[in-house]
């Protein structure tokens, strides 16, 4: 990175630090925050259209639709994550080989599995074996945020499913009085009013989403953890210019600042959220608004 | 530049010809990062050590275009059999048990001697805790040597429990912890014997690839008989290593 930087064995202290914390693999460090928050930008709005789905679809009176619906939030939401993580990021990568070698090579004659080989021909690779590294680890990347999206979208859906319920039912009575449809109801009354209810527990969703991207080490992509941990770990003179004794303790501090200080501020600004949301709302941090909104006497018969 | 077009020329004749081939010939190298000298990340953050350099002759050789991928040691058989790499070159020893699940090149590393090293000479090997990583032939010989095994996923996390006490003596490969122990400074030692365990290292494959195998097989070869092999092992092992 500087140019005094060449020869690091001559440094000490400041210059030896700076030059130290900017080599390539300390750079691959710092990408991997760039991951994690990318991770979490992706998966929370994803998860958060999973959970409305399966909030909706549990909810609807055609029956097949409604278990569907209640089946997804009582399966996922009752496996540990960990087996979740373990087990169906490989069925669902070995699904998709599947699915694209039925599409792509029906003469294929040979056994998709051998013992314990898996094997699909060439072309149906999932990315195909001849592409860079980095279509592997975007491949990578998105089974991890549609893995993470999947498991927290069930328990926003439990979630969001109450909060369909908590919306006063003199609310939506109203409504149809006014003559909307039950879709009507649904999209304009019932939604608006209902994220309010859902904040609370989808808050604390988001919080533990934060903590648990560790689990992305599980699926093979290189994230905080694992850099923290192999930086950390004691260095040889002979296999680096900047050799240390076990400094995973340093690394791990660092991590545990950064994760404390990101829910410190996820918490303010969902806090700030939740005050914009119970404005004029009639609920408990709202309560005021509901004597004070203008007009609320002059609504009834003419 | 004529030379240049001519050859364009040939290569798409015999690419036309082996097309099917041509699209195998990528070769997805799978290692652990972790392990020097055979395999660690350098300070630029890119896979080095004695199988890199191995690992990219051998491709070389075998005229094989090769990726470099790092994964977890405890899941680096799954990953191979489900086809996310198609070779593993991460020190592993060959043993019948592994060779059950998937198959071995010849070895490129002779039989190597494991050894303990402690921070006293006077530690009980066969009774006392001794840390080993996590599913290694190591790891096996201290569960039936009758000491207690305390398992970690790398072997840096061995040695470094070892320093704060949690086990006696680590147990690992001579030729990682030589480093280790020279870096030490007198603090770390070599105790009790060193042990020969496992078949050599090898190259691990699908058992349905026998054709890269093949290829892998060949290249070892040759580099063990023009010697290339046994000065890539000076080189990394120091003067005392085993050679072939």
């Amino acid at each position: 990175m500087f140019a005094v930087c060449a020869t690091p064995d001559t440094l000490s202290g400041l210059t030896w630090l700076s030059c130290y914390l900017t080599t390539g693999k300390h750079f691959a460090f710092y990408g991997a925050f760039g991951t994690v928050l990318l991770l979490l930008a992706v998966t929370a709005p994803v998860a958060l259209a999973f959970g409305f789905g399966g909030a909706v679809a549990a909810r609807s009176r055609f029956a097949p639709l409604s278990w569907f619906g209640k089946g997804y939030i009582a399966v996922v939401r009752g496996v540990p994550d960990i087996a979740f993580f373990l087990f169906f990021v490989i069925a669902l990568d070995q699904g998709i080989e599947w699915l694209r070698h039925k599409a792509k090579c029906p003469d294929w004659d040979q056994p998709i599995r051998q013992g314990n080989d898996f094997l699909v021909c060439p072309d149906a690779k999932m990315p195909l074996s001849t592409s860079a590294q980095w279509v592997h680890e975007a491949y990578g990347f998105w089974l991890a945020v549609f893995t993470f999206s999947l498991v927290f979208g069930a328990f926003a859906a439990n979630v969001l499913f109450g909060a369909m319920r908590s919306v006063p039912r003199g609310q939506v009575e109203t409504a149809e009085a006014y003559g909307m449809t039950r879709r009507q109801a649904f999209r304009r009354v019932l939604v608006p009013q209902m994220w309010v209810y859902a904040l609370p527990g989808l808050s604390n969703l988001w919080m533990v989403l934060i903590k648990a991207t560790p689990l992305l080490f599980l699926l093979g992509v290189e994230d905080i953890v694992y850099w923290a941990r192999d930086l950390g770990g004691t260095k040889t003179p002979q296999f680096t210019d900047y050799p240390h004794g076990d400094w995973r303790m340093w690394y791990f501090l660092f991590l545990l600042v950064f994760y404390l200080g990101f829910t410190r501020l996820s918490e303010i600004v969902l806090e700030r959220l939740m005050q914009r949301l119970t404005r004029g709302q009639a609920t408990l941090g709202g309560t005021s608004g509901r004597d004070e909104a203008p007009g609320m006497t002059q609504v009834g018969p003419p | 530049m004529k030379s240049l077009i001519l050859t364009t020329a040939a290569l798409a004749l015999s690419a036309g010809a082996a097309l099917a081939e041509s699209h195998a010939q990528t070769v997805r190298m799978g290692t652990e990062g972790a392990y020097p000298p055979y395999n660690f990340i350098n300070d630029a953050g890119e896979v080095d050590g004695f199988e890199r350099e191995l690992g990219d002759e051998l491709c070389a050789r075998a005229e094989l275009a090769c990726e470099w991928v790092t994964t977890d040691w405890d899941s680096i058989i799954p990953n191979l059999v489900s086809g996310n790499y198609d070779t593993i070159i991460a020190g592993m020893s060959i043993t019948d048990e592994r060779d059950e699940v998937i198959d071995f090149t010849q070895n490129y590393y002779p039989p190597a001697a494991s050894a303990y090293i402690a921070a006293s000479p006077d530690v009980d090997l066969t009774g006392g805790v001794v840390a080993a990583q996590a599913t290694t032939i190591q790891a096996a010989h201290v569960a039936e040597s009758g000491a207690a095994l305390l398992e970690y996923a790398t072997p840096d996390e061995s040695v470094a429990a070892m320093r704060s006490g949690e086990a006696d003596a680590v147990f690992a490969d001579k030729d990682y912890l030589v480093p280790v122990v020279n870096a030490s400074g007198g603090e770390l030692m070599f105790v009790g014997e060193d042990v020969q365990l496992g078949g050599g290292i090898g190259l691990g494959l699908r058992e349905s690839d026998a054709e890269l195998r093949d290829k892998f097989d060949a290249a070892i070869q040759t580099m063990k008989d023009d010697g290339s092999l046994n000065e890539m092992l000076l080189k990394w092992f120091g003067d005392e290593a085993a050679t072939f």
